[in-house]
C-alpha cells in the first residue's frame, strides 16, 4: 500500500486514545479516512477503520503444508525409490524417523513464506522508499490522513481540529 | 490503551516516560559516539575472535589431531561447547515467542536483546559441528541435494541430520522473527537520522510507514511466528538431546533427555540474558526499561528451570539404581566419583544449589547477586554438558580402552574465539539497533508505565480523552503563536519545513477574515472553564510539559494558578532529567491572566519574558 502522488490532509494527534475517539467521530460523519499512521499498533483501531482481519495466517498454513509435503514426500522418494538403504534394521519407509525433519521444514516453509508475503503485500523491502508524511509518526505522533479527492478538504480540516489534532497540514505525497 | 491491569502489578517502565522519551532513550545509544568502555570491550572481543579464527585455521590446516580427542573420547570440548551455545540460544525465542503467547508484558523490555543473543549463540554453536567433522571444506555433504556422488543422500533416519535441520530452521526463523520486530524500530531511527545514516536506516527499515494495515499484518505475523516458534524452540533442544538419547551409550540412553535438555537450555539461556542485560542496562542507562521487575521475572524462570534440571539429575540417578542395569549404574557412579568428579559436583552445585537463593524475594531483586549467580549458572551448565559428554565417554564398556581427556590449547582457543564472536556481534548490535523494542515498549506504556500503575502513579480522573470537545474554532489571537513560545524541552526532530512537497494549508477560518496561509495550523484551545485548557499558551510550557502537567491533574489555568511553584518543580523533577531545567516560577501568574481572559496583557508580558523566565 503505497500512497504515491496522493494529495492528503492530515492531522497529528498526541495521544492514541484521542485518535481512537477521532476515528469514531469520522465514522459518524462518514468521512473516509485514507489511512492512520502510528508509532505502534493500536488495539481497537482495525474494526473502526473497517480493516478486515489479516489473511496472513491462511498463507502460513498453506506454506506450512507445502513444507510438510516437501519434507515427507521428499524423504519417502529418496529412501524408498532413489536410494533404498537399511539403517539400523529400520524399514525403508520409517515414518517415525521422518517426523522431526518434517516438522522442521513445516515451520521453516511457513515462516519464510509468511515473512516474504508480509513484505510483498505491504510493499516493503530493502531499498523501498515510501513517501512519508511526518518523521514524528515513528516517534510520538498519531496521524489521520484524508485523501483530498475523497474528502472535502475544509471538512477534513474542521474535523481534525475539532477532534483535537495538535497539528494539521496538507501535502502531496 | 486503557486495558485493565491489576493494581498489584508492578510498573515495567519507570521514570514517567512519554512516548518521545522512550524514542529518545532507546535510539540515542545508536546515535552517540561509542564510549571508551565500548571501545575497549570491542577491541578485546575482536582480539579474542581473531585468536579463535587462528585456532580454527590451525585445526583445518593440521587436522583434527590437534585436538586431544582419542578413540574412546570422540566428543570433547567441541560438542560440549556446541550444546552449551545452543542452550544459550534458547532464551531469546522463548522470551519473544512463548511469552508473547502468554501475553507477558515484561517480555518487551528484554526480547530484542535476547533474540539477538539467540542468533549470535546459534552462530557460535553451528561453528562446532562444522569444524569437528575434520574436513570442513566438504561440510556441505551434510545437506541433501541431488549430487554426482551416486546420488548419495544423507541419512534422514539419523538424529545428527535432524539436528542439522533443527538448527538451520531455528536460526532462520529466529532471524526472521527478530528482523521483523526490528523494522519499525529501524524506521524510528531512520526518521531521526540525517545524511548517510538516513540512507542506511532507510534500507534497513524497508520503507516502513506505520500504516494501520501494516501494523495489523505485523501483529498477525508476530503472533503466528510466535505460535510456530514455540514448538520449534522446544523441538531444537529435544533433537539435540536425541543425538545422545538415541545412542546405546550408558548415561545417554535415557528417555528423560528431551525435557531435561529443554529445561537446561532455558535455564542457561536466561542466565546469559541476565548477564548481558545487567551490563547493558547499566552501560546504556536503561534501568527505566529493564527494571528490577524484569530481573525478578527472569530469576523466577531461572528458579523453576534450575529446579527442573535438579529433579532431572536426581531422576537419572534413581533410574540408574532402579533399572538394576550395571553399566548404567556404573556410568553414574563414574560421573560422581570417577576422575571427573569435580565437574559433576560443579554441575550439581552451580545448577541445583545456587538457584535456590531465588526463593527469597530479596535475592531475586538483588542485581549484584543476580549477576554473580547468572555467571555461576552458565559455568554450571557448561559443566553439565561436559559431564554428559566427556565424562561418560571416558569410561566405556572395555576397561582396556578407558581414557582421559584434557583439551589442547587449540580447543580452548576455539571456545574463547566463539566467546569473542558472540561479544563482537553483540557489541555491534548495541551500536546499530535499539536494544529494547521501541514500538513494543510504547504499546505497553499506558498499561505498565509507572505514571499509570503502581505506587507512583498519578491519578487523573478526568483525562479529557473520553469527551471530544466539539466547540468550533473560535477566535483566539494567540493560537498562532504556539511555536513562538512553545518551549518544548525535547523538540521533535524534523520541522515541517523539512518535508518535501508540502503544500500550505488554507485555513480559511482565521479570525481576521483574511485567507491565511501557514505551514502549521494549530487548532483552537478549549474555552476557559471547560475541562481542559491549552496550557501551552503559558510561556515556558510546551506540549511535553503540558502532558506532564495534565498527568498530574493540572488541566486548566485555574489548576495551574492553584499549584505552587514547589509542587511544579517536584512534578518536573519527577518527569525526568529533560524537564529539570525548566523554571515554573512565572507560570501561575501567567495562568492567572489566562484564566481571567486578559490575553493582551499576557501577550505583552510574554514578550518580555525569556522562555518563561524573568529576564535577569
Amino acid at each position: 500500500m503505497s500512497y504515491r502522488n496522493r494529495s492528503i490532509v492530515y492531522g497529528l494527534y498526541n495521544d492514541e486514545e484521542v485518535l481512537l475517539d477521532a476515528v469514531k467521530v469520522a465514522n459518524e460523519k462518514h468521512l473516509k479516512i485514507m489511512d492512520v499512521f502510528t508509532p505502534f499498533p493500536i488495539h481497537g483501531l482495525d474494526p473502526l477503520l473497517g480493516l478486515e482481519e489479516s489473511r496472513l495466517h491462511i498463507g502460513g498454513f498453506v506454506y506450512g503444508s507445502l513444507g510438510t509435503l516437501t519434507a515427507f514426500l521428499g524423504m519417502t522418494w529418496i529412501f524408498v525409490q532413489d536410494w533404498p538403504q537399511i539403517y539400523g534394521g529400520k524399514p525403508h519407509w520409517s515414518v517415525p524417523a521422518f517426523i522431526p525433519i518434517t516438522f522442521e521444514l513445516t515451520v521453516l516453509f511457513a515462516a519464510i513464506g509468511m515473512v516474504v508475503t508480509f513484505y510483498i503485500i505491504n510493499g516493503l523491502g530493502p531499498g523501498v522508499v515510501n513517501p512519508y508524511i511526518d518523521p514524528r509518526i515513528t516517534d510520538d505522533k498519531f496521524c489521520i490522513a484524508f485523501d483530498v479527492h475523497e474528502v472535502n478538504q475544509v471538512d477534513a480540516e474542521a474535523f481534525l481540529s475539532e477532534t483535537g489534532a495538535a497539528e494539521i497540514n496538507a501535502k502531496t505525497l | 490503551m486503557s486495558s485493565v491491569v491489576s493494581k498489584i502489578r508492578e510498573p515495567l517502565i519507570t521514570g514517567h516516560k512519554s512516548y518521545h522519551d522512550i524514542t529518545e532513550d532507546l535510539v540515542s545509544p545508536t546515535e552517540k559516539v561509542p564510549g571508551p568502555s565500548w571501545v575497549i570491550a570491542f577491541i578485546v572481543s575482536v582480539s579474542v575472535l581473531a585468536f579463535g579464527l587462528f585456532c580454527i585455521a590451525w585445526t583445518i590446516w593440521h587436522g583434527i589431531g590437534t585436538w586431544n580427542l582419542n578413540r574412546t573420547i570422540g566428543w570433547g570440548w567441541d560438542i560440549t561447547n556446541f550444546v552449551w551455545w545452543i542452550g544459550i540460544g534458547h532464551a531469546g525465542t522463548l522470551i519473544s515467542a512463548i511469552l508473547l503467547l502468554f501475553r507477558q508484558k515484561w517480555r518487551t523490555g528484554v526480547n530484542r536483546a535476547a533474540e539477538a543473543m539467540t542468533i549470535f549463540a546459534v552462530i557460535c554453536a553451528a561453528l562446532f559441528p562444522g569444524i569437528h567433522v575434520g574436513r570442513a571444506w566438504v561440510v556441505f555433504y551434510f545437506f541433501p541435494y541431488p549430487n554426482t556422488r551416486g546420488p548419495l543422500w544423507p541419512n534422514f533416519d539419523s538424529p545428527l541430520l535432524w539436528d542439522l535441520f533443527a538448527i538451520s530452521t531455528y536460526f532462520t526463523v529466529s532471524l526472521l522473527f527478530w528482523y521483523t520486530g526490528l523494522v519499525p524500530d529501524f524506521a524510528t531511527v531512520r526518521d531521526r537520522a540525517k545524511g548517510f545514516r538516513k540512507k542506511i536506516y532507510n534500507t534497513l527499515s524497508f520503507g516502513w510507514t506505520g500504516s494501520a494495515k501494516h501494523w495489523q499484518r505485523w501483529e498477525s505475523l508476530s503472533l503466528i511466528l510466535a505460535g510456530i516458534a514455540t514448538p520449534l524452540v522446544l523441538s531444537v533442544h529435544t533433537i539435540v538431546s536425541f543425538d545422545f538419547a538415541t545412542s546405546v551409550i550408558p548415561g545417554w540412553h535415557t528417555t528423560i533427555f528431551p525435557p531435561y535438555f529443554v529445561a537446561g537450555a532455558i535455564f542457561s539461556g536466561f542466565a546469559m540474558v541476565l548477564t548481558l542485560m545487567i551490563i547493558t542496562r547499566k552501560v546504556l542507562n536503561l534501568q527505566d526499561y529493564i527494571t528490577i521487575e524484569h530481573i525478578e521475572s527472569m530469576n523466577k524462570v531461572i528458579l523453576v528451570t534450575g529446579t527442573i534440571v535438579g529433579v532431572a539429575y536426581l531422576t537419572e540417578l534413581f533410574i540408574a539404581w532402579y533399572s538394576q542395569y550395571p553399566y548404567e549404574q556404573f556410568a553414574f557412579f563414574n560421573r560422581a566419583l570417577g576422575p571427573y568428579w569435580w565437574s559433576y559436583f560443579g554441575m550439581m552445585f552451580c545448577n541445583v544449589v545456587t538457584p535456590q537463593f531465588f526463593w527469597v524475594k530479596k535475592f531475586r531483586r538483588n542485581v549484584a547477586l543476580t549477576f554473580f549467580l547468572s555467571i555461576i549458572v552458565n559455568i554450571g551448565m557448561w559443566f553439565e554438558r561436559f559431564v554428559i559428554i566427556a565424562t561418560t565417554l571416558a569410561r566405556d564398556y572395555l576397561p582396556s580402552s578407558w581414557s582421559f581427556y584434557v583439551p589442547t590449547w587449540v580447543e580452548i582457543g576455539i571456545f574463547l574465539g566463539t566467546m569473542g564472536l558472540f561479544f563482537t556481534f553483540y557489541l555491534i548490535f548495541v551500536r546499530v539497533a535499539p536494544v529494547v523494542a521501541i514500538a513494543e515498549v510504547k504499546s505497553i506504556l499506558k498499561s505498565s508505565g509507572d505514571q499509570y500503575l503502581g505506587p507512583n502513579a498519578i491519578h487523573h480522573e478526568h483525562s479529557g480523552h473520553d469527551k471530544v470537545i466539539m466547540d468550533p474554532i473560535h477566535s483566539d489571537e494567540i493560537s498562532d503563536e504556539h511555536h513562538g513560545h512553545g518551549d518544548a524541552p525535547s523538540d521533535t526532530p524534523g520541522s515541517p519545513a523539512d518535508i518535501g512537497t508540502e503544500q500550505a494549508v488554507k485555513t480559511g477560518k482565521d479570525v481576521k477574515g483574511e485567507t491565511k496561509v501557514s505551514n502549521t495550523y494549530v487548532p483552537s484551545s478549549r474555552k476557559e472553564g471547560s475541562e481542559k485548557d491549552d496550557l501551552k499558551k503559558i510561556e515556558g510550557i510546551g506540549p511535553k510539559i503540558e502532558e506532564v502537567l495534565n498527568n498530574s491533574a493540572i488541566m486548566t489555568y485555574i489548576d495551574l494558578v492553584n499549584t505552587d511553584v514547589g509542587r511544579l518543580n517536584a512534578i518536573l523533577e519527577n518527569a525526568g532529567s529533560n524537564f529539570r531545567q525548566h523554571d515554573p516560577s512565572t507560570w501561575s501568574a501567567q495562568a492567572k491572566l489566562a484564566a481571567e481572559g486578559r490575553w493582551e496583557e499576557l501577550k505583552k508580558w510574554q514578550d518580555e519574558l525569556d522562555g518563561g523566565k524573568t529576564k535577569k
